[in-house]
């Protein structure tokens, strides 16, 4: 089969739509245009029914009751309404909240925010395999404590952290738990139920469904939760996300749940596969590391550092021909190296070397084998002209040597 | 049966048109717009041409311009920002302004943030621009004025160029809630006193899911939604790139056609209004409707009776799509707050009905709908 190039690795960054979410889109456009909050006329009600059928689809992917879903802008505004939310929702129990530094940038840019607002939060650092310790968390709780925030699938590394055992902590201490979902759900089975989970975001357009949606579920019993509104108006999504709902991409986005949940269990199987099969020829590569927890991770993610190449330099070998990043695309204008990578302990060296590997539903074998091989190319190529790479194999240790600073 | 959509202010239907524009951003050049290698810089750069056009129509500066999830998002936006950014500690509103922002404002006052004040109408239902300035001038703290440009139920336009110059006298904030405007009124920001203003893609022919907030180049605020450093970190989140895409192309064909358009739907709602002056006595106009007043929008009261109590339902069965009031409140079966403030104490003697043009809209179309409330009445 020919070969399209270029291709495209970096599906944590954001998701082709799958072809079968579009044509469920399709109507919603021009026929059935209808605002789903008009209630005097059928245009209105078949914009509201396929609203109800979508919330019906995206609460069946986690396990939870329709009525337990907010329709949002997307996963960032998502993280916005719950930390806020449950911050001035909850503020006369207090004002503390935990959350860990790998985090989004939208759930430490809120926290941030809501240290200036007066509240305290702690970011818990985490292991050098990506995982928090259990046992700080619960160590941090204090009786002003009402959140703990700590994402399902970090969208750089990949790793799945412990979130029942997380949620169990949470319980015991009376405290809130949410979490960022935005790279798990639809790739990995997450529960609401099973995982002790209170409120949790997701956006559309990392499962293959629509950008401009996202949703947050806020649990409605054991315990009931409440998130102070963060947009007023006319009172939609039962008076927490008010706004003229997005009809279409709220089909898109249940039929983009829909999709992952029957296909979840034959796609991870594939896919996780498919990137042992590229970290393992990679790692064939001399100092080479893969970065984070290897057994607890997204099956399609995977980041690695090759040592004495510079990322960007090395992105430029193959950029016309991979589509890939070296961290998250949010901050991916940026030219520091990655918070997430050095949080784990990586030196700027390390972390400026790394490289995010985010495989799809569209990824197949042959860009696979033609991945492996650019980027191995590429890695021996420039390690040719480097003299770092010279020096460490004369046997310098190059952590030892002191730099002139210009 | 063929129904006829008389409900615009609601929202509007998609331009196949527009669509087609979308159409690649919604499959093959979906790269997000953060990324640096080729799908993230061809997403980029529609996003950016997106808000030169809508610059250049509004004739305003790209950077003035930032994209947003709806007009809710904007006003919320807009309206927390004067209080939180710009040191205001006075919020001038009126009573009959969309919900985003009367509960927006209600919510600052209820929270001790700012001190609230609703400034005096007339009984047609326009802003008292002598209270306005009294109550600016009486303020001891920087204020902000947030008036809609044009009301959503009674279509009554403000005189966006007077309220900003009383705010400029007085160095307050305007903020003016445009989602009824934009697309539908040539804007000269260039030259109009005005901090913030917004629209909506769905009001026009455009999509749902976006809309614009401009803030003047003037004035810096922080953003509402934290998070990535999207729209010049001012609005975090991914970019809605086909919705953005299709924002512009909307707001471009509106403009385009906007003289012929525009002098269609009048005729409409002139012609509309004329014949049920003439078939139906005791029909009252709600607003300003042959003086200053949205072009798109007809807003009549019927007396009370049995049959007109069943009115929207029955229009309905008719396959004919109007509102008691604003979808946003359309839920509520009680008698919408604009026209409580503009009949005080008698609104529950009328029946009041939204009939809002587009320019598919027909003649023939308001002639069915006539015959059909002839029918009914």
């Amino acid at each position: 089969m020919e070969l399209n190039l270029p291709i495209y690795l970096d599906n944590n960054a954001t998701t082709p739509m799958d072809p079968r979410v579009l044509e469920a889109m399709l109507p919603y456009f021009v026929e059935k245009f209808g605002n789903a909050a008009s209630r005097n006329h059928s245009f209105g009600w078949v914009a509201e029914e396929a609203v109800d059928y979508a919330r019906e689809q995206v609460a069946k992917l986690i396990g939870a009751d329709a009525k337990e879903i907010i329709f949002t802008s997307g996963a960032t505004e998502a993280n916005n309404l719950a930390l806020k939310g449950v911050f001035e929702m909850y503020a006369s129990k207090g004002n503390h909240i935990i959350t860990c530094t790998t985090e989004h940038k939208a759930v430490l840019d809120a926290c941030k925010h809501i240290e200036k607002m007066g509240g305290q939060v702690t970011y818990l650092e985490v292991k050098s395999d990506g995982l928090i310790d259990l046992g700080e968390l619960e160590n941090a709780i204090t009786d002003k404590t009402v959140l703990i925030s700590i994402m399902y699938g970090n969208n750089e590394i990949g790793v799945i952290q412990p979130v029942r055992e997380i949620s169990a902590i949470a319980r015991k201490h009376g405290v809130l738990f949410f979490t960022d979902g935005t790279q798990a759900v639809g790739k990995v089975p997450v529960d609401v139920i099973a995982d002790g989970i209170d409120l949790m975001s997701f956006s559309g357009h990392k499962m293959y469904g629509p950008k401009g949606v996202g949703v947050l579920y806020v649990r409605r019993k054991n315990p009931r939760v409440k998130v102070t509104a963060q947009m007023d108006g006319g009172g939609h999504e039962r008076g927490m996300r008010s706004g003229t709902l997005n009809v279409p991409g709220i089909v898109g986005l249940g039929k983009a749940c829909e999709l992952c949940m029957n296909e979840m269990e034959s796609e991870g199987t594939r896919l996780s596969a498919m990137r042992d099969r590229l970290e393992a020829a990679l790692m064939q590569v001399e100092e080479a590391y893969v970065n984070g927890n290897r057994e607890h991770r997204l099956p399609h993610t995977t980041n690695i550092s090759f040592k004495y190449v510079e990322g960007e330099g090395l992105m430029m070998g193959f950029n016309k021909n991979i589509a890939l990043s070296s961290g998250s695309a949010c901050t991916s204008a940026s030219l520091e190296p990655s918070y997430v990578l050095k949080a784990l302990g990586l030196g700027d060296d390390l972390a400026h070397s790394s490289l995010r590997f985010g495989l799809g539903r569209f990824t197949t074998d042959e860009q696979i084998d033609f991945t492996i091989n650019a980027i191995t190319t590429s890695v021996l190529k420039l390690r040719e002209m480097s003299p770092l790479w010279e020096m460490y194999k004369e046997g310098v240790d190059i952590d030892a040597i002191e730099w002139a600073h210009h | 049966m063929s129904r006829i959509y008389f409900d615009n202010a609601a929202t509007t239907s998609l331009d196949p048109e527009v669509l087609t524009v979308m159409m690649p951003f919604l499959t093959e050049k979906f790269g997000n717009p953060s990324s640096v290698y080729s799908y993230g810089r061809e997403t980029k750069l529609a996003i950016e041409n997106a808000r030169k056009s809508v610059a250049k129509i509004l004739n305003a500066n790209p950077g003035e311009i930032f994209f947003t999830s709806g007009g809710t998002e904007s006003t919320n936006t807009a309206v927390n920002a004067a209080i939180r950014d710009l040191g205001c500690k006075h919020i001038i509103t009126s009573s009959i302004e969309h919900h985003a922002t009367l509960h927006t404002v209600e919510y600052l006052a209820h929270s001790g943030q700012a001190k609230l004040s609703y400034v005096n109408l007339t009984p047609n239902g326009h802003v008292d621009m002598n209270n306005l300035e009294e109550l600016l001038a009486g303020s001891p703290d920087r204020t902000v004025v947030t008036l809609m440009h044009a009301n959503n139920e009674i279509g009554n336009l403000l005189d966006i160029k007077a309220v900003g110059e009383l705010c400029r006298k007085y160095d307050a904030i305007f903020h003016s809630d445009t989602v009824q405007t934009v697309g539908h009124y040539p804007f000269d920001l260039k030259n109009t006193y005005i901090h913030f203003l917004n629209g909506a893609g769905h009001k026009f022919h455009g999509p749902k899911g976006v809309g614009i907030l401009y803030v003047n180049e003037n004035i810096q605020i922080k953003p509402y939604i934290n998070g990535g450093s999207q729209e010049r970190n001012m609005r975090a989140g991914t970019e809605n790139l086909y919705g953005i895409v299709g924002f512009a192309k909307a707001l471009e064909m509106a403009t385009a056609t906007y003289e012929k358009d525009s002098a269609h739907i009048n005729g409409l709602k002139t012609y509309m209004g004329t014949r049920l002056q003439e078939l139906f006595p005791g029909v009252l106009f709600n607003g300003d409707t042959n003086g200053r007043s949205l072009y798109t929008v007809l807003n009549v009261s019927f007396p009370r009776t049995e049959k007109s109590d069943l009115l929207l339902f029955s229009l309905d069965m008719a396959g004919i799509c109007v509102s008691g009031g604003s979808a946003c409140t359309s839920g509520a079966s009680s008698v919408s707050h604009v026209i409580k403030a503009l009949h005080n104490g008698k609104s529950d003697s009328l029946v009041p009905i939204r009939f809002s043009f587009c320019k598919h809209n027909t003649k023939e179309e308001v002639d069915a709908v006539i015959e059909k409330l002839k029918e009914l009445i």
